[in-house]
């Protein structure tokens, strides 16, 4: 089946459209980068994310001259939108990792054409996310006595605080996604300095390719970094979100002092991060012509991790209720209930069960997982369902814990809102100059697989999965 | 400041040479071009191009605002720069006359910097003194408590009273001498008024209005000077203070007596509407007396039994062991229900009101007769003369009388019905009948009711005299103005309740200039001698006998005068004729004092505004209270606006819907809708005046109907009920006394549900001192003492009502009150709960810099300096007792106002960004030990009272060291009724509750009774 005809492009379930040679990928993913002309779209995307930005920027100066009370915090919900669009953001940021390391290491070679803006969009989101806690302290100028330096007080942080264990896991997370990151990169500097027409993307990309001379021993070398790195940033997919959900385990507040929260949240950064990856694959494979890069097969295998995750994160739901209710204990039996039918976050709750569960359930069908639009629309109402879980967590709980007298409502601010609308324009001004400045796809990865396609017909998970499914091979 | 002053008059005006200012010429031109009175116009000087220039060179901040999204916040802090500045010519004032004041402690050789000195006065309020420690940091008044050797205090003191070093530091306050709007001296206000004075020689068309007086020495003032002028008259008007009891006696017994009762020899009390431990001249001293005789430990212990039969809830009422919601009429009706049934001679009678069940009238005539000359009934200050003299006659019937309630003459210098006199002087005034209208303190123009015309009234008076401490809406109608001292700032005398005379002493001289009566008076009369430290040991000299100058110092050090009190009368009841009852209405408008506000005298003090009203925990504003059955009905719920008609006239209030408020009656606080009170309080709230009567503060309403639009109630506590889960949850613990006795050694309603101690986190080691606490909530009335005491001690912030709108208020203690058992008639619980210093504190390892710690004595710390704000703390903490300074809500040194002298040295002032909360007045325990430590003794029992503590009426709350088991504090660990809060999370809190016990009828109580 032909892939491209003119400017039309038919859809393809393989992992690698036919026809891509390592030519055919350095024209499609390099030349725009390289490209004098910037795309229409590229600035329309550029111009709105850094108005947004502007937003954020205003909003960080309103709450360092005023105080954290610009926000709709209060006694008792001390913890509120910040720290929701904080668990939202470090949510987001799990995809990538996921997808770089834990998907290298099972040798998915699907991965490959969606791992490096995923990557991108992980790192973004981790700066997104990680900025929220120093933002949302009383005295954010003096955030860096969270981290242990030697200094005059003679004081270290308080180890038995998962704040003081946050610090560690974010910060290990964002180092080892940079360093993952550039690594990955490097081939792919080489080549864009090889064939750099300017003097400034000369310097630029000629520094940051570090020397790549594509020697044998530097590729060996390489491969062995890249999977070391692979592996040491495994582990973190799991425990970064694991040390968020501390935060709320370790409290004894009802609605957070559950055991289950590791897993669970894990379970829902996945959901979040693939959902994020859907929402920004779509359009980027359509601007990018990518769409023999980035192909249906891959949104299809996301759809299901997508399906997969989300029903692990629905079970959460479920077992929570349970959970309260087998406990016998007042305290969580009214806060399941608070959640469910209480007057005035029943909504927040069912909202959530729309957007989590009862939207993600048409993936069951390949028509669904296969149909871009259907996949994108979808993919918002998880990011929105996911927010709204955190809502529900952070908030709902707070509002109504031990004692009737302390219990009190919640109502976002104008400034709660402009945050996290300008923490989209961090988000977007990074991610638009990242797509400006650097390959969105992996190509070197990728001219090793169109390789192997030519060469040793790969693709062997795709033959098993044909054969399974009793179809035909594709031209 | 005095020299640079001088100095600077000597030099040629700079500001006219264009040179660089300095404050002392400032000051310099202020006080030549309009002497010292001038502070008022400051913003005249203001507007000059000089001036402004000086603001911005000195004062950057406040020329240029950052921001405005705290508009009242910020308005005070502009404020504290312009009056900062005010404040300077208060410095050059010439130096005031050597007068000696006698502190209460051993006086030290001179003082010791950071040690303060308590000095022994009385506030005055509603004309009653009650006894006061001053505290002073080096000649700064920042605190009062209670003078435990006061009748009237015994050590405890009233909310407002806590809160009247806000009041006097107030920037607001009046500040110089005004002729209709300009600046004049002193000297020219008393010549003109003398002038005035003279104009009649008689004195006919000269009236005096004051509020009501007990001084004697200012009782002995007007007298002469009504004997100087023998046509002038003197009125008394004072919203505070009720007519009825007075009256009640006039007719009950013929004479100007005054009820004083003992609440300490009564087994059985009827409350017919009286909040005896929370309104009136003796209720400090009724509070303690009941409390003494209600406190249970043990089922040994004894306790008395409280009928309450009131129309809106009552801290008193809350403790009562029978209460019943009932309309005036309705309690005026079983008044004299119980009056004809023990056989009152010319008692009215209607019979028993439908709403009072027929069991429960009789098991309170039971109650009554079988504890005769041992029970006490008590006519509230609300209810009418004939309810007053029918509750005096119960008491004669029942054999009480010189038993359980004593009559004395009344302490004022002149008893009058207030309600009269002011009629009469407003009929006066509007019949042209008066030239010269004088009004010292009072402040008829906003208090009086609309339907007088007061204000136009004044302007038929060709002079009008006001001296007051604000220029407030009386002010601004009068010829000319004063600015009246604080009772802090001069000296005087009072008597409290009893007739117990208190000589007052200034702890500095008057901070804004203002001026004493007493120096008014005597400049009137025409004395030499007219400095109110003369004055007053001139009138104390002629009426002592003996070593005169060893009497002042006694007098002043105990801050009470030897047995002054009014000596006992033996009344004869007469029989009572003519007596008529309040006929019955559909709906009454009940016009109650604010418990902060009172009158609307108060309105400007932001902890009073602040201050989470009891049951409604309402600040900020006022509103209709109704009972769930009367909203029901009228088709109103909560915030929605509701346009009251009465006879007198109409007012729109918001509604708040109040369980346990009798049906049929519409209650509404007085003191709000002030006109010119100030920054902090202009027009907050609705004013009373256009539906109140001079008649009496209850009101026949005849429509009420939902008018458009909603009001926003800033409400500290919205989830009050205890039904569902509140009742699970096993928060409040209540039991009977019988219950008690059927289980002495572990009552089960103390420990409803068994818990299981366990921890990952190994115990504390301790070697020293073990702080505790422990609160009765068997006596606890939910008067907020404690609360306002909290406020003055830890210098903590007001945030205004936005900030309780969204749920910032920062008081460090608050009263959570509870109701259990229907809308219409529930039991009310008061539970004061601040940070309750867990021995395993889930604050504490959450937080990732150990901002709070556990220190070696016990206490849960806060360390401001190392709190970055994660306030995860906060999220952990189950009772909710900690504060996040969300805004920057202290006065930053950097740009405070006046009101910042008020703030206690020995307590840091928060800045935005930090965790706060309770630290058991940590400053109070250091103090203590420094003491000890020097002494080489261990810190005693009861030497460390925390400000809470030492503020509470009924003494619920005990403090001390656990580590010493004869200390009291674990003497009431040991009782049965200790348990802990939230226990089953294993927090083993520090502060503990003693169960609620009550003490029902055996008769009506639903568990069989003893």
């Amino acid at each position: 089946m032909a892939v491209t005809t003119g400017s039309r492009v038919v859809e393809t379930t393989r992992v690698l459209g036919p026809g891509q040679t390592p030519t055919v990928l350095d024209d499609t993913v390099n030349t725009p980068v390289l490209s004098g002309r910037t795309p229409a779209w590229w600035w329309a995307g550029f111009s709105i994310s850094a108005l947004l930005l502007g937003l954020y920027l205003l909003s960080v100066v309103h709450l360092i001259t005023s105080g954290v009370g610009i926000f709709g915090n209060n006694q008792p919900v001390a913890w509120a939108m910040p720290i929701i669009n904080f668990v939202w953001w470090i949510g987001i940021g799990h995809a990538g990792t996921l997808i770089s390391a834990a998907l290298l290491i099972f040798r998915q070679p699907w991965r490959t054409s969606i791992n490096r803006f995923a990557e991108a969009m992980t790192i973004f989101a981790v700066v997104c996310a990680g900025l929220y806690p120093i933002l949302h302290l009383g005295r954010p100028w003096v955030f860096y006595w969270l981290m242990p330096y030697p200094n005059t007080f003679g004081m270290f942080p308080q180890f038995r605080s998962p704040l003081t264990w946050d610090v560690f896991a974010i910060t290990a997370y964002a180092t080892v996604s940079v360093v993952f990151w550039y690594i990955g990169l490097i081939p792919d500097l080489a080549t864009l300095r090889d064939s750099a027409k300017s003097r400034f993307q000369k310097l630029l990309y000629g520094s940051l390719a570090l020397g790549w001379n594509g020697s044998a021993r530097a590729w060996t070398r390489y491969m062995r970094a890249y999977l070391l790195l692979a592996a040491l940033s495994f582990p973190l997919v799991l425990s970064v979100h694991s040390t968020i959900a501390m935060d709320f385990a370790v409290s004894q507040l009802p609605g957070w002092n559950n055991t289950i929260m590791p897993p669970y949240f894990v379970a829902g950064a996945v959901f979040a991060g693939f959902a994020m990856v859907l929402i920004l694959a779509i359009p980027l494979r359509r601007a990018f012509h990518l769409r023999n890069v980035i192909t249906v097969r891959h949104l299809d295998n996301a759809a299901k991790l997508l399906l997969g995750t989300g029903l692990i994160v629905v079970y959460g739901y479920g077992i929570e209720i349970f959970m309260a209710w087998y406990s016998g204990v007042e305290f969580e039996v009214y806060m399941a209930y608070n959640r469910v039918l209480g007057a005035d976050h029943w909504w927040a709750f069912w909202l959530l069960i729309l957007c989590n569960f009862v939207a993600i359930q048409p993936l069951w069908f390949r028509s669904v997982r296969q149909n871009p639009l259907a996949l994108f629309v979808i993919s918002v109402f998880v990011s929105i369902g996911m927010w709204l879980e955190r809502f529900v967590i952070v908030v709902v709980s707070l509002t109504k814990d031990f004692l009737p007298s302390a219990w009190f409502n919640y109502t976002p601010t104008f400034w709660d809102w402009a945050l996290y609308a300008g923490s989209f324009g961090l988000f977007g001004t990074l991610f638009f100059l990242f797509l400006r400045l650097l390959p969105a796809v992996a190509t070197t990865e990728m001219k090793e697989l169109a390789h192997h396609d030519a060469h040793h017909g790969s693709d062997y998970y795709e033959r098993i999965r044909r054969e399974y499914y009793g179809e035909e091979a594709e031209a | 400041m005095n020299d640079a002053h001088e100095r600077a008059t000597d030099r040629s005006d700079p500001l006219v040479q264009g040179e660089r200012l300095d404050l002392a010429s400032i000051r310099a031109r202020l006080e030549r071009e309009r002497g010292e009175g001038f502070w008022r116009s400051l913003d005249e000087i203001a507007e000059t191009h000089e001036f402004q220039e000086f603001m911005r060179k000195e004062f950057p901040r406040q020329a240029a605002p950052l921001e405005s999204s705290l508009d009242r916040r910020a308005f005070l802090k502009l404020l504290g720069a312009s009056m900062a500045l005010a404040g300077l010519a208060a410095c050059a004032r010439p130096p005031a006359p050597r007068e000696q004041i006698v502190p209460y402690v051993r006086q030290p050789e001179e003082i010791t910097p950071g040690k303060p000195l308590f000095f022994a006065t009385a506030v005055v309020e509603g004309g009653y003194a009650e006894g006061v420690l001053a505290e002073s940091h080096q000649g700064r008044p920042t605190r009062v408590e209670g003078n435990p050797d006061h009748p009237a205090s015994l050590g405890a003191i009233a909310p407002t009273v806590s809160a009247t070093v806000l009041s006097l530091y107030d920037p607001d306050r009046s500040q110089s001498v005004l002729e209709r709007g300009s600046a004049r001296t002193w000297e020219q206000y008393v010549a003109a008024l003398r002038e005035a004075l003279e104009a009649s020689s008689d004195g006919s068309g000269v009236r005096l209005l004051t509020e009501t007086i007990t001084s004697p020495t200012v009782g002995q003032q007007l007298r002469r000077l009504l004997e100087a002028y023998p046509n002038a008259r003197w009125h008394q008007w004072d919203p505070l203070r009720s007519d009825a009891p007075l009256a009640g006696a006039r007719s009950a017994y013929g004479e100007d007596l005054v009820p004083v009762y003992d609440l300490g020899a009564a087994d059985v009390v009827l409350s017919l509407d009286a909040d005896f431990t929370n309104r009136g001249p003796g209720r400090l001293r009724y509070a303690r007396d009941f409390a003494r005789r209600r406190r249970v430990r043990s089922a040994e212990d004894d306790m008395n039994r409280l009928w309450q039969v009131e129309s809106t809830p009552s801290p008193t009422g809350s403790l009562a062991d029978h209460r019943l919601p009932l309309a005036p009429a309705d309690i005026a009706a079983l008044a004299g229900y119980l009056a004809t049934e023990f056989g009152v001679a010319g008692a009215p009678s209607t019979g028993l009101p439908e709403r009072v069940p027929e069991a429960w009238a009789e098991a309170l005539i039971d109650d009554l007769r079988e504890h005769a000359g041992r029970s006490l009934v008590i006519a509230g200050l609300d209810q009418t003369p004939a309810v007053h003299a029918l509750a005096y006659a119960l008491n004669e019937a029942l054999g009480n009388a010189g038993e359980t309630v004593r009559f004395v003459a009344s302490p004022e210098a002149a008893p009058t019905v207030q309600a009269d006199d002011l009629a009469d002087l407003s009929a006066a005034m509007q019949a042209g009948d008066v030239h010269t209208l004088m009004i010292i303190g009072a402040n008829p123009a906003y208090t009086a009711p609309a339907a007088l015309r007061f204000d136009e009234a004044m302007a038929l008076v060709e002079r009008s005299f006001h001296l007051g401490q604000g220029f407030d809406e009386t002010a601004a109608l009068a010829t000319w103005h004063a600015p009246q001292a604080h009772v802090l700032e001069t000296w005087g005398d009072a008597r409290a309740f009893d007739g117990t005379v208190t000589l007052t002493q200034p702890l500095f001289s008057p901070f804004y200039g203002g001026r004493s009566e007493l120096e008014l008076f005597a400049a009137l009369l025409g004395e030499a001698r007219t400095n109110p430290y003369d004055v007053i040991r001139d009138a104390w000299r002629a009426r002592v006998e003996g070593d005169f100058d060893a009497f002042w110092q006694r007098t002043l050090y105990r801050g009470v005068v030897d047995d002054s009190a009014s000596s006992e009368r033996s009344p004869t009841l007469q029989p009572l004729s003519g007596l008529e009852l309040p006929p019955d209405a559909e709906l009454v408008l009940h016009v109650v004092p604010d418990p902060s506000l009172a009158d609307g005298r108060h309105a400007n003090n932001g902890w009073l505004q602040e201050l989470p009203r009891p049951f409604t925990k309402l600040t900020w504003d006022n509103a209709a209270i109704l009972a769930p059955a009367t909203a029901q009905a009228l088709g109103v719920s909560k915030e929605d606006r509701l346009a009251i008609t009465t006879t007198e006239g109409e007012v729109t209030l918001p509604v708040w819907v109040q369980p346990g408020q009798a049906p049929g009656v519409i209650s509404a606080w007085l003191g709000y809708g002030r006109r010119a009170a100030g920054r902090v309080g202009t027009g907050v709230g609705v004013d009373l005046a256009p539906v109140r009567s001079l008649a009496g503060p209850v009101t026949r309403v005849s429509g009420a109907t939902r008018a458009r639009g909603r009001h926003r109630l800033a409400t500290t506590q919205p989830h009050h009920n205890l039904d569902g889960t509140g009742e699970r949850r096993h928060i409040v613990r209540a039991g009977t006394l019988a219950e008690l006795r059927a289980e002495p050694d572990y009552p089960t309603f103390v420990h409803p549900v068994a818990h299981h101690e366990s921890d990952i986190f190994p115990d504390w080691p301790y070697d020293s001192y073990q702080w505790g606490m422990v609160i009765d909530m068997t006596v606890c009335t939910g008067c907020n003492a404690c609360v306002t005491a909290c406020q003055s001690e830890n210098n903590i912030p007001i945030v205004g009502k936005d900030q309780v709108l969204v749920g910032r208020e920062m008081h460090w203690i608050r009263v959570d009150t509870y109701h259990h058992g229907g809308l219409d008639d529930p039991a009310f619980y008061h539970m004061p709960m601040a940070c309750q210093h867990c021995e395993k504190a889930p604050c504490e390892p959450v937080c990732p810099v150990a901002a709070t710690v556990h220190d070696s004595e016990g206490l849960n710390v806060m360390v401001y300096n190392r709190c970055v704000g994660t306030r995860y703390c906060a999220n952990n903490c189950p009772y909710k007792v900690r504060r996040f300074n969300y805004l920057q809500y202290a006065e930053l040194s950097t740009n405070a106002s006046e009101l910042s002298l008020a703030n206690n040295p020995e307590v840091t002032v928060r800045s935005r960004g930090v965790m706060e909360k309770c630290t058991y007045c940590t400053q109070r325990i250091n103090a203590a030990r420094i003491q000890a430590g020097n002494e080489g003794r261990r810190i005693r029992d009861g030497e460390v009272v925390t400000a809470c503590q030492s503020a509470c009426p009924t003494e619920a709350i005990v403090f001390g060291d656990l580590a010493d088991e004869r200390s009291s504090v674990s003497q009431a660990k040991r009782s049965v009724l200790d348990f802990a809060l939230l226990e089953e999370l294993n927090t083993v809190p520090r502060t503990t509750y003693l169960a609620r016990v009550s003490n029902p009828h055996p008769a009506l109580d639903p568990n069989g009774g003893a």
